[in-house]
C-alpha cells in the first residue's frame, strides 16, 4: 500500500456550518497522477490544505488521510512528508534561487560539497543552470514554477500535491511547464495528486479524474 | 490653634516702621507670581510652600509657584543659559534654596541679585552679628546676598526595634558597621546630604579640626583626610551592597530604613523622622540623634537671580518667610518640623510663647540628644573629599 | 492643477519640517557641540579649545559608563528583538493582528518611567515579590542584602527597556506581517518538512526583519541615551553615560556644562558606533544564517526555542502588570511593612488633595500632550495629503527625516537648543515645551500614519472624484472619515509619546513645566512611595484613556450616524 488514500474526507468552514463538498473517498496509486476538479469556490484549495496538514483554524474537518498505509491525519505538516507546489510557485525572497533550493534539499545529504553538487544538478535539470546565486525576482513566471517544482522533490515528499500550479501561467508557457512538471513526478513513482479547474491538465495528467461533488 | 496662627501672622505684618522703600516692594509686588526654585523631593516642605503661597496671597497679593528641582543645580544652570543668551532681566528663576556650593558658585559669577538682606523688615529678628550662622554660608560670608529660612542639623534616625545601643561616634559606627555587615549605608557623595556625612566623619576624625574653617591646602589636606579614608576604607565593605552602590539622596535612604534594607538613615532636620512618623513614612519605633562630640549644623537660605523677572516678590516671600509666627508654624512638627533661624533673644513674649506651645513627638530628639552645634568646613574641603570620594567608588 | 498645487502644498509642508523640526536639531546640536570645544560664553569660555574633552576624559568613571550604555543599549535592544520575534511566531496564527494590537495597547501606553517605578518596586529585594515570599518561604525578616534594582551590570536597567521595548517591537512586527506572504512562507516551508518554529525562524524573520530595520535602530539610539528609565532603574556608581552627562549638566560647577557637551557628543557618536557594530553583526547573523539554512536541519530546537520565548513572554507581561499594579496599590496605602504582603492600613490622602499636588501637573501633561499631537497630526496629514495631489512617493531622504530625531539621541541637542531658543528671545516655557514634544511626536504619529494612509482604496478617491468632488472634499468627506480610526490611533501614539517625554520638559521648560512624568521621576527620589504612585498611575492612565478613546470613538461616531457596528 505505497498510495495516497482519503477517507469520507469532509470539511466545514465553522463548526455550525455545512460541508464544503460531499465526502469524498479517494485513493492515488504510487506513480499515478490523478486529478481532481470541482467548481471554483467548492474548496478544492481547503482539501490540498488538510490533506498537507495546513488547514487554517477555524475549519473542522473529518476523515482521515492514509500515506503508505500509515495514518497522518494527526501528524504536523512537516512530519507527513506530502510535498505541495503552490498556485503561486512561492520562492522565498530572501534566499538565492540555489538557496532555495538547498532549504529544500533533505538533510540525509550531508556536507557542503555534496549538497551543492545535488542542488546544481537539480537546477540544470530545470534549465536553470548557473542561477545558483540570482535572486528568485529576477525569474520569469515559468523559471519560478520550475524552480519551486525541484524545491519540493529535492524534499523527497512520500506524496505530492499539486494545487493549480499551472493556472497562472500564459498559455504558451502553460504546457511545457506541465510536461516538465509531469515527467519530473512521474519518474519519483510517488502519488500524486492535481488539484485544477482546467480539462486539459487532467487530460495531460493522463491518469483518473475525479470530480468533487457539490454537497 | 489655626485661628491664633493667623492672627500671629496678621500681628507681625501689620508691623509699623516700615521704610519708604520696603512699601515700594510690596506695591511692585503685588500681583507677582514669584517662581520659587527648591527641592522638590520632600512633600513636607512642598506642602510648607502651598501653604506659604495662600498666606502671601492673601496679605501680600503675592502668588509661589514652586518649581520643584530635584537638584538645586537645576536652576543655576537655568541662570547660567539665560546669562549666555543674555537675558539681563525677565529671567525665569526668582528665588532659589540654595546652600554652599550653588551659591557660592552663582556669586562668584555674578549671577545673584543684592545685597538685600538689609532692605527686609524681618530681617531684625535675626543675630546679623560678625561671624553668626545667619551671615555665614558654609564658611562664605553671605553679605547680604541670601536671606536665612531654616535651620540644619546633622542627625542619624535609626529603628529602635531593630537597634538597641546606636553608635555615638564615626569611629563607633565602623564598628557597629562591622558587627551588622549591609545594614548600614549612606547617600551617594554626590548628593548633598552624602557629602554632609563625609564632613561629619572628617570633623570627628580629622587630627586637627581647625584646620577644616580655612581652605583646604595642598599641604594641610593629606594630613587632615588620611584618618577619614582610612576609616571610610575599613567601613566601606561593611556597607549596603558592600559598598559598591549607594542610595541617591536622604529621601530614598530613609525610604530604604522604612522598607528594612538598612537599619540607619540620615537627615540633615532634626525633626525630619519625626514629621515622617506622623505621615505614615516611618515606623512610630524611629528614633532620631546626633554624634556625642556634636553634628554639623547650618542654616538653608534664599537668593535672588540677577535678572529674576519678579525681584520684589521674592523679596516680600523672603521677608515673609523670617516673620516669627511663620518661623514658629514651620517649627511645628505636623508642619514641617525646621527649626527656627531667628535669634529668641529678639522675639518679645508673645512670639516666644508661639515657639513653647509647640507639639511635641518621641521621634523629635531634644536639645540634650542633639549637642554641640559643629560649624561646616570650608567648601573647597567637601569640594575634594567629594573628588575623592568619587575617585575611589568608581576605581 | 491638482498636481501644481499638491507640489506647493508639499514645498510648504518641507518648509515647516525643515524649520520646527530639523533645524532646532541642528542648532541644538551646533550649540552643543560649540561648548563641547569650549564655547559657551555664559561660563566665561570662549575660546576654542580641546579642554573639555580633556576635562571629560579626566571625570571619574567615565569609561565605564560608556560601556555600561553600550552593554544595556545593544543588550537591551538584541534581547527584545530576539524575544519579540520568537514572541510574534508563538502568536502567530493564534491570535488576530486586531487582538495582539489591542493587548498590547496597556504596555505601550504606560511610560518608561512608570514602567521603571513600578518595576524597581516590584523586583526589589525588599519589594512585592520578596513580600509575597517572606518569610513563609524565604524565612527573611528583613529583606537580603543583594543589588537588583541599580545593579552594577545594569541587567534590571535591560529588564525594564525589555518590558517596554518587547511590546513596541511586535506592534512593529505585526504591522511588517502585513507586508509579507507569513501563511504561505510558512505552508511551504512545512510542506518541505520544516518544523512550524523552524520555518519562523529561517523562512519568516529573515524576511521581516529589513522591515522593521528603522525602528531597531531608533529603539537602540533611544536605549543609548535613555535618562529617566536609567535614573530609576540602572547603575548609579557610574551610571550610564546620558545619565552622568544629564547630572553633569545640572551640576553646580558651571564649568562641568563644557565637559558635559563633549560628553554629549560621545554619546552621539556612540549610537552611531553602536549602529556601525549592529550593522557588522547583520552581516554575521546573515551570513551565519545562510550556512544553517543550506545545511537543510529540519531539528526541533526552534520549537523548543518558541515555547521558551512564549514562557519569558508571559513572565515580562506579568511583571509589567505587577508594576502597574503596585503603583496603583502603593498610592493608597498608608504603611506597609516589610514581609507584609499587602499595606497593613490603607488611605486615598495620597489622592485627597489634586489642587495642591497632582492635578495642575494632570492639566499641563494633558494640555502639552494634546496640543504636540493635534500639531503633528495636522502636520503629518498635510505631508501625505501633498504626497497624494503632487502624485509622488515618499522620497528615501524624506523618511531619514522623519526618522532623524528619533536617531539622534536627545540629549545631544536639547541643552544647545534650549540656549539657542533662549538667544533668539523665545523663553522656555510651555510653548517650548510643546515644540519640543512636537519633535518626537510628529514622526511617531507620520510612522503609524503613513501606512494606512497609503493603504486607502484609491478607488474610494477616484470615485468621489469622478463625482466631482474636489480636493478639498475628498480629504474632508473621503480621506478624513475613512481613515478615521488609523487617524485616532496615531494620536493616541503621539499623546503617549509626549506624556512620556522627559528630558525636553526638563530642558526647554526651565522647569515651570511640571508634567506628570517630571514629577514622578523627581518624586521617585523622595521618600513618599505613596506619592509617587499617584502620579505614575495617573502617568500611565492619561495615554491609556487616549488609546481607550480611539479605539471606541470610531465606533461611537458609526452608532451616531446610525450604521449598525457588524
Amino acid at each position: 500500500m505505497s498510495g495516497l488514500v482519503l477517507e469520507v474526507v469532509s470539511i466545514r468552514p465553522g463548526a455550525a456550518a455545512q460541508p464544503l463538498f460531499a465526502p469524498l473517498d479517494l485513493t492515488v496509486a504510487a506513480g499515478s497522477i490523478t486529478t481532481l476538479m470541482g467548481a471554483s469556490g467548492i474548496g478544492k484549495s481547503t482539501l490540498v490544505d488538510f490533506v498537507g496538514g495546513h488547514l487554517a483554524a477555524g475549519f473542522e474537518a473529518t476523515g482521515r488521510v492514509l500515506l503508505g498505509g500509515r495514518d497522518v491525519t494527526r501528524l504536523p505538516a512537516e512530519a507527513r512528508r506530502i510535498g505541495i507546489l503552490f498556485q503561486d510557485a512561492l520562492l522565498f525572497p530572501h534566499l538565492s534561487v540555489g538557496d532555495n533550493l538547498s532549504f529544500g534539499l533533505a538533510q540525509r545529504i550531508g556536507g557542503r560539497r555534496a549538497r551543492r553538487i545535488a542542488v546544481e544538478a537539480a537546477l540544470d535539470q530545470a534549465g536553470l543552470g548557473g542561477f545558483h546565486d540570482r535572486d528568485p525576482a529576477t525569474l520569469s513566471g515559468g523559471q519560478r514554477a520550475r524552480a519551486a517544482l525541484m524545491r519540493t522533490l529535492m524534499a523527497d515528499p512520500a506524496a505530492l500535491l499539486l494545487d493549480e500550479p499551472f493556472s497562472k501561467l500564459d498559455p504558451a508557457l502553460r504546457s511545457e511547464l506541465r510536461e516538465f512538471v509531469f515527467d519530473h513526478v512521474r519518474a519519483r513513482a510517488i502519488p500524486v495528486l492535481l488539484v485544477s479547474h482546467d480539462r486539459e491538465d487532467a487530460s495531460a495528467a493522463g491518469g483518473p479524474v475525479v470530480l468533487l461533488a457539490e454537497r | 490653634m489655626r485661628l491664633s496662627l493667623v492672627a500671629l501672622i496678621a500681628l507681625g505684618l501689620a508691623s509699623p516702621a516700615l521704610g519708604e522703600t520696603w512699601e515700594e516692594t510690596l506695591a511692585a509686588a503685588r500681583g507677582q507670581t514669584v517662581y520659587w526654585n527648591a527641592w522638590g523631593g520632600d512633600k513636607r516642605t512642598n506642602d510648607f510652600i502651598a501653604w506659604a503661597s495662600g498666606a502671601l496671597e492673601a496679605q501680600y497679593g503675592v502668588a509661589i509657584r514652586q518649581v520643584k528641582l530635584s537638584d538645586t543645580a537645576e536652576a543655576v544652570t537655568r541662570v547660567v543659559a539665560e546669562k549666555a543668551a543674555g537675558q539681563t532681566e525677565g529671567g525665569a528663576v526668582d528665588l532659589i534654596w540654595i546652600n554652599g556650593a550653588n551659591f557660592q558658585s552663582m556669586k562668584e559669577a555674578g549671577l545673584l541679585y543684592g545685597p538685600f538682606l538689609q532692605e527686609l523688615p524681618n530681617a531684625r529678628y535675626l543675630d546679623l552679628s560678625e561671624g553668626s550662622a545667619a551671615t555665614v554660608d558654609f564658611t562664605i560670608p553671605t553679605e547680604g546676598y541670601e536671606s536665612p529660612w531654616r535651620l540644619a542639623r546633622f542627625v542619624l534616625t535609626y529603628d529602635g526595634a531593630r537597634v538597641e545601643t546606636p553608635p555615638r561616634s564615626m569611629a563607633a559606627l565602623g564598628d557597629w558597621a562591622a558587627a551588622h555587615p549591609g545594614r548600614f549605608t549612606h547617600p551617594t557623595a554626590a548628593n548633598f546630604m552624602g557629602a554632609t556625612f563625609l564632613k561629619q566623619a572628617l570633623i570627628e576624625l580629622a587630627p586637627d579640626p581647625s584646620v577644616l574653617q580655612s581652605p583646604a591646602s595642598d599641604a594641610g589636606y593629606e594630613a587632615a583626610v588620611a584618618p577619614l579614608w582610612a576609616w571610610y576604607d575599613a567601613l566601606r565593605p561593611n556597607l549596603w551592597h558592600g559598598g559598591e552602590g549607594f542610595p541617591e539622596n536622604e529621601s530614598v535612604l530613609q525610604q530604604m530604613l522604612n522598607d528594612g534594607e538598612v537599619d540607619f538613615a540620615m537627615a540633615f532636620d532634626p525633626a525630619a523622622a519625626a514629621a515622617a512618623v506622623e505621615r505614615g513614612l516611618l515606623p512610630d519605633t524611629v528614633r532620631s540623634y546626633a554624634p556625642d562630640a556634636g553634628s554639623i549644623g547650618n542654616i538653608s537660605f534664599v537668593a535672588i537671580p540677577f535678572n529674576a523677572a519678579h525681584r520684589e516678590g521674592a523679596m516680600v516671600v523672603a521677608n515673609f518667610l523670617l516673620d516669627p509666627a511663620v518661623q514658629a508654624h514651620a517649627q511645628d512638627i505636623t508642619v514641617l518640623g525646621s527649626y527656627s533661624v531667628l535669634d529668641p533673644t529678639k522675639l518679645d513674649a508673645a512670639q516666644q510663647a508661639a515657639f513653647a506651645a509647640l507639639p511635641s513627638s518621641p521621634a523629635l530628639p531634644s536639645n540634650a540628644d542633639l549637642g554641640r552645634t559643629l560649624a561646616e568646613p570650608h567648601p573647597s574641603w567637601m569640594t575634594r573629599i567629594v573628588e575623592d570620594w568619587t575617585r575611589r567608588s568608581t576605581e | 492643477m491638482t498636481a501644481a498645487d499638491g507640489r506647493w502644498m508639499r514645498l510648504c509642508v518641507l518648509g515647516i519640517v525643515l524649520a520646527g523640526l530639523v533645524l532646532p536639531i541642528v542648532t541644538g546640536l551646533w550649540q552643543t557641540g560649540r561648548a563641547a570645544f569650549g564655547h559657551l560664553p555664559a561660563v566665561g569660555a570662549v575660546s576654542i579649545s580641546l579642554d573639555p574633552w580633556r576635562a571629560l576624559a579626566a571625570l571619574p568613571g567615565l569609561w565605564r559608563s560608556v560601556a555600561l550604555s553600550l552593554w544595556t543599549g545593544v543588550g537591551s535592544t538584541a534581547l527584545s528583538l530576539l524575544l519579540a520575534l520568537a514572541l510574534a511566531g508563538v502568536l502567530n496564527g493564534r491570535l488576530s493582528a486586531g487582538r495582539t494590537a489591542r493587548l498590547l495597547a496597556p504596555a505601550l501606553a504606560a511610560p518608561h518611567a512608570a514602567v521603571a517605578i513600578g518595576l524597581a518596586y516590584v523586583i526589589a529585594p525588599s519589594g512585592w515579590i520578596a513580600r509575597l515570599l517572606s518569610p513563609w518561604a524565604t524565612g527573611w525578616q528583613v529583606p537580603p542584602d543583594v543589588a537588583i534594582v541599580h545593579d552594577t551590570a545594569g541587567l534590571s536597567l535591560i529588564l525594564g527597556l525589555m518590558v517596554k521595548e518587547v511590546p513596541f517591537f511586535l506592534l512593529v512586527l505585526l504591522s511588517a506581517q502585513g507586508q509579507i506572504a507569513v501563511r504561505a512562507s510558512l505552508a511551504a516551508g512545512r510542506a518541505l518538512g520544516y518544523g512550524a518554529g523552524t520555518a519562523w525562524w529561517k523562512l519568516v524573520v529573515p524576511q521581516l526583519y529589513p522591515l522593521i530595520r528603522l525602528p531597531v535602530f531608533v529603539v537602540l539610539s533611544f536605549a543609548l541615551s535613555v535618562v529617566d528609565m536609567a535614573m530609576l532603574l540602572g547603575p548609579s556608581n557610574p551610571p550610564t553615560l546620558a545619565v552622568a552627562m544629564t547630572r553633569w549638566f545640572l551640576a553646580a560647577e558651571t564649568r562641568l556644562i563644557l565637559p558635559a557637551s563633549a560628553a554629549a557628543f560621545l554619546l552621539s557618536g556612540l549610537v552611531a558606533a553602536a549602529i556601525a557594530l549592529w550593522l557588522a553583526g547583520e552581516r554575521a547573523v546573515a551570513a551565519l544564517g545562510r550556512v544553517w539554512l543550506r545545511r537543510g536541519r529540519r531539528g526541533r530546537v526552534a520549537e523548543r526555542g518558541l515555547v521558551l520565548a512564549g514562557a519569558v513572554g508571559a513572565v515580562l507581561a506579568a511583571l509589567a502588570a505587577a508594576a502597574l499594579a503596585s503603583l496603583l496599590v502603593w498610592s493608597v496605602a498608608w504603611r506597609w511593612s516589610f514581609p507584609d504582603a499587602w499595606p497593613e492600613s490603607w488611605s486615598l490622602g495620597a489622592w485627597m488633595r489634586p489642587a495642591a499636588g497632582w492635578g495642575p501637573a494632570v492639566v499641563e501633561t494633558a494640555r502639552t500632550g494634546v496640543v504636540a499631537t493635534l500639531l503633528s497630526l495636522a502636520l503629518a496629514i498635510a505631508w501625505l495629503e501633498s504626497e497624494d495631489r503632487a502624485g509622488l512617493g515618499r522620497a528615501r531622504w524624506a523618511e531619514a527625516l522623519i526618522y532623524l530625531p528619533l536617531i539622534v539621541p536627545q540629549i545631544a541637542f536639547l541643552f544647545g537648543l534650549s540656549i539657542a531658543l533662549l538667544g533668539v528671545g523665545l523663553p522656555a516655557g510651555a510653548p517650548a515645551v510643546i515644540w519640543g514634544h512636537a519633535l518626537f511626536v510628529f514622526p511617531y504619529v507620520m510612522i503609524a500614519l503613513s501606512e494606512s494612509w497609503r493603504a486607502l482604496d484609491p478607488r474610494l478617491v477616484r470615485s468621489a472624484a469622478a463625482l466631482g468632488a474636489g480636493p478639498w472634499r475628498r480629504l474632508v468627506a473621503v480621506k478624513l472619515p475613512v481613515l478615521s480610526r488609523p487617524i485616532l490611533t496615531a494620536a493616541a501614539i503621539g499623546f503617549a509619546v509626549s506624556v512620556a517625554q522627559y528630558l525636553p520638559t526638563l530642558f526647554l521648560g526651565a522647569g515651570r513645566v511640571a508634567t506628570l512624568t517630571t514629577e514622578a521621576v523627581t518624586l521617585a527620589s523622595g521618600s513618599d512611595r505613596r506619592i509617587t504612585g499617584v502620579y505614575a498611575v495617573l502617568q500611565a492612565a492619561l495615554p491609556f484613556a487616549a488609546y481607550l478613546l480611539a479605539l471606541l470613538l470610531p465606533a461611537a461616531m458609526r452608532r451616531r450616524r446610525g450604521l449598525a457596528a457588524s
